[in-house]
């Protein structure tokens, strides 16, 4: 496998070494180094909200409220969810990994909107530092849910601060959609028909259109939280009028679809990895492309299921509720194909296939246990306690963060055309596995047992699960430092990665790495389909 | 630390006897898919792994296989669906006959009142074995009252009353907590259920009377001045309120709506707008939103419940239909007794 890596060359000129100088990356429109402009702005904020993370799993050592008070505990989760949610998780693989990946699958030089794009990183930047301004002058205690009346009323807190900084990461979003959208009707190079797309296409677009749909409503959302609480207009404060439950209608018109927006984009990162891991042709492509739709679709009408104990009335209820499995069956199928596709494979465990496995892995038990929420008779129990802070966890950090950091040492090597310490990479991917399950799953039992979520001081029977929960997170922790220290250190020693290391058919690896900044030397043309390994022999690994 | 540390929680009302079968059903069925997945990922990661196989065998897929995969997990997640809206459709609506409780959340505490006066905060004592259904409004943001051991969790919301009800099946000290994040103290909000045997539940209410709850919703209705309107006599300005509750109420718009307690306590708060006034009596009654609090507003319905039998002669503990049952049985009228 690593047979030859000294014939590999790193290109003369590339879209890095092209031009130098802070100017020529603030005023850029090239979509690679903006998306390396989005993966050092996350990479910012995710340890920014991993330290509130940090701080919350230190308080929950004790049952007792002893490290922070509690107006400060309830800060920590809240900022721990704002900044993971809306400037690390929804813009992560999208923004980083979509804007550098996209434009070079479908084979063009660049976005459709090539400023709107750069135009969608000031956003980005402006919303987190306005949200970081928020934190630093006192901080929001809401949670990032925003609930009615206590948002826009009782809370004393800078809650029109952060909400003005979620708008703007929420146009960012937008921006990325449409950017999105456009150029994969558009830009595609001769011969890329729909059903020779790669599958990280169809996931990304699937992606796009809920961004483009569901972010305006929470954007309205918020404003009119904005607007009750400063000019004091009834909409959803009772005494003035409003209707509390309204509020979480309108919010998790957004905040659910939300969730395939984060997650969508890792199905896609998974796809390419098992294929090319595997060398194989994905097991039911059609099936797997329709998935991506079917959730974005499905995604939109079951947002009641946040709400079963909240006061709807008992038939919607079900509808929510078996709309909520017909969601689950596309992801469903989803993980079964990729497990398919392993079948009379050629598989190799590198560093990206391993965070694959992790993902299908977490994802199946993230996806198993939404069944119990989904149930409406469970639900009332389990809602609102830490069994479901231990499912999303599962869907948001075992299911995105790990195609997120799959997709990150997958193209890795197409970014900055260098190699990472493959040892080091596996000991990280194996770290954050077990460090995630320790932290996480004794959370399942600690909700079942009825410990409710947001608490900063606990019942002291909930406290061995609790303490093994904080050991996990600090396993967690490690993992993730990790790969912050041997990529930097990749991007001078790492060995030269050559245009197509993981040997893959992939049309954003039949260019030089780094690309040059027009990606390609001339428009290629594609002849046939995604995947097709049995007709590239040639194709193998270099590194 | 270690001394108590349970892993499944205690069973002690009739809802944790329906939910816990469903819970480890799924888990049951958790445990079948994941290990299934997984094993069959680590046969196929190690049977064909590259040294051993270096050279892929191309698979399109198949329609068959395909419709395999999703119809089965589609029929399974019929049977948890279909299962799982049974047991929520028994949260609804409380028997008949349970035993009626009253209370109020606010930051950061619960206060419960029992029909025959008792007032307790924090605290609630119920009788074992018997239908016990709480009525519940917030005085100001949402909370969520949350009895692990019962299986019981409702929102409790600052515009209407809400009722949860459960029958205790163990007696003991259980935990209520504040489900719904509510601010500073939300981790505070906690208290105890006592569930006690029937006769020393009784003894413990005969130890601290303070008088019925109607029989304080009658002085309030004496110091808002209610009385000098709401009268039987020929002199009187607003409706006789005797026999209100449960009665249809008719609008001057011709519309018409049950009248139960969240309909009472709207009709004091008020707005009132021009077409929703009942049908006969003139825009005279002043509006008492911000002057009545929850706790007060609680006596004074109760007062109002208590009339349909005979203003003089109360009893507050009539059963009381509420809006599901109505729903379910809209012939059941309550008994009206004019004075």
């Amino acid at each position: 496998m690593s047979a030859a890596p000294s014939v590999a060359v790193e290109p003369r000129e590339h879209y890095l070494n092209v031009n130098y100088g802070i100017r020529s990356w603030l005023l850029t429109t090239d979509h690679k180094r903006i998306g390396l402009l989005y993966l050092i702005s996350i990479t910012v904020m995710f340890f920014i909200g991993g330290l509130f993370a940090t701080l919350i799993r230190l308080e929950l050592m004790t049952p007792a409220g002893d490290l922070v008070t509690s107006d400060t505990y309830n800060k920590l989760f809240t900022m721990h969810g704002i900044v993971m949610i809306f400037f690390f998780l929804i813009p992560s693989i999208p923004a980083v990994i979509g804007n550098f990946v996209v434009p070079m699958m479908v084979g063009a030089r660049d976005m459709a909107f090539p400023k709107i794009n750069l135009l969608s990183w000031y956003m980005y930047v402006i919303g987190a530092v306005i949200t970081l301004y928020s934190v630093i002058v006192g901080g929001v205690d809401t949670g990032w849910t925003f609930y009615t009346p206590f948002s826009t009323t009782y809370s004393n807190t800078y809650v029109f601060t952060a909400i003005v900084g979620i708008l703007f990461a929420g146009f960012s979003s937008i921006f990325t959609g449409l950017n999105f959208i456009v150029t994969i009707h558009k830009l595609r190079a001769p011969g890329l028909t729909w059903r020779r797309m790669q599958l990280f296409l169809w996931s990304n677009y699937a992606t796009a259109v809920i961004m483009i749909l569901g972010t305006p409503v929470i954007a309205i959302t918020l404003i009119l939280v904005a607007v009750e609480r400063v000019w004091h207009i009834g909409i959803f404060n009772p005494a003035l009028g409003g209707d509390p439950v309204l509020f979480q209608h309108l919010f998790w018109f957004y905040s659910h679809p939300a969730v395939y927006i984060m997650v969508l984009p890792a199905m896609g990162v998974v796809s390419e990895l098992v294929t090319t891991f595997s060398r194989k042709r994905v097991f039911g492509y059609e099936f797997v492309a329709a998935a991506s739709i079917a959730i974005a679709v499905f995604g939109f009408l079951v947002w009641g299921h946040h709400m079963f104990v909240a006061g709807i009335s008992i038939y919607s209820a079900m509808l929510f509720s078996i709309m909520s499995y017909l969601v689950a069956i596309p992801s469903a199928i989803k993980v079964f194909n990729w497990t398919a596709t392993l079948y009379k494979g050629a598989i190799s465990y590198r560093t990206p296939m391993l965070y694959a496995f992790g993902f299908i892995g977490l994802f199946t038990m993230g996806g198993l246990t939404g069944l119990f929420l989904a149930a409406l008779g469970v639900d009332v129990h389990v809602t609102d306690t830490y069994f479901v802070v231990a499912h999303f966890h599962y869907i948001m950090v075992g299911g995105a963060v790990m195609g997120y950091l799959g997709a990150i040492h997958y193209w890795w090597p197409k970014m900055v055309g260098r190699m990472y310490p493959e040892g080091w990479a596996k000991l990280s991917a194996a770290t954050i596995f077990i460090g995630f399950n320790v932290t996480f799953f004794p959370q399942f039992i600690l909700g079942y047992l009825g410990m409710p979520r947001r608490y900063h001081a606990y019942a002291p029977e909930f406290q061995v699960l609790n303490v093994m929960s904080t050991a996990g997170a600090s396993i967690l922790a490690v993992g993730y430092l990790l790969p912050l220290i041997y990529l930097i250190w990749s991007l001078r020693y790492g060995e030269i990665a050559g245009p197509n290391p993981w040997g893959s058919t992939g049309l954003e690896w039949q260019t030089t790495s780094p690309p040059p900044t027009h990606n390609f030397e001339e428009t290629p043309v594609v002849t046939e389909e995604a995947y097709a390994y049995d007709k590239h022999p040639e194709m193998e690994f270099v590194a | 630390m270690w001394s108590d540390f349970p892993l499944f929680p205690v069973r002690a009302s009739n809802f944790a006897d329906k939910v816990d079968p469903l819970y480890l059903f799924l888990v049951a069925i958790t445990l079948f898919f994941s290990v299934g997945i997984f094993l069959t990922i680590a046969v196929f990661a190690i049977k064909y792994r590259r040294s051993v196989h270096p050279k892929a065998e191309q698979i399109e897929g198949s329609l068959a296989v395909e419709a395999t995969w999703t119809i089965i997990p589609l029929g399974i997640a019929m049977v948890i669906f279909i299962w799982g809206a049974t047991v929520y459709y028994s949260y609804g609506a409380p028997p008949r006959d349970a035993l009626r409780i009253y209370g109020t959340a606010k930051q950061w505490m619960w206060k419960f009142q029992q029909a025959d006066g008792q007032r307790e905060i924090n605290e609630l004592h119920v009788p074992v074995g018997r239908d016990v259904a709480v009525t519940l409004i917030s005085q100001d943001v949402i909370h969520s009252f949350f009895v692990p051991a019962f299986r019981v969790k409702m929102d409790v919301l600052p515009n209407r009353y809400r009722t949860v009800w459960f029958r205790p099946t163990r007696t003991g000290t259980y935990h209520l907590f504040c489900a719904e994040y509510c601010g500073t103290a939300h981790s505070g909000m906690i208290g105890s259920v006592i569930v006690m045997e029937p006769a020393d539940y009784e003894s413990w209410l005969a130890s601290g009377g303070e008088g019925s709850l109607a029989s304080s919703g009658e002085k309030l209705f004496r110091h808002f001045g209610c009385i000098s309107c709401h009268r039987a006599d020929k002199g009187a300005r607003g409706p006789d309120l005797a026999g209100l509750y449960g009665r249809e109420v008719h609008f001057q718009d011709g519309s018409a709506i049950t009248a139960d307690e969240n309909y009472i306590r709207d009709r004091i708060l008020g707005p009132r707008p021009p077409s929703k006034l009942v049908a006969g009596w003139q825009p005279i009654m002043p509006v008492f939103r911000g002057q009545v609090d929850e706790e007060e507003m609680l006596e004074l319905i109760a007062y109002v419940k208590s009339l349909q039998q005979n203003p003089l002669n109360v009893n507050p503990n009539a059963p009381i239909p509420d809006e599901q049952q109505r729903k379910r049985n809209p012939q059941v009228e309550p008994q009206v007794i004019r004075p």
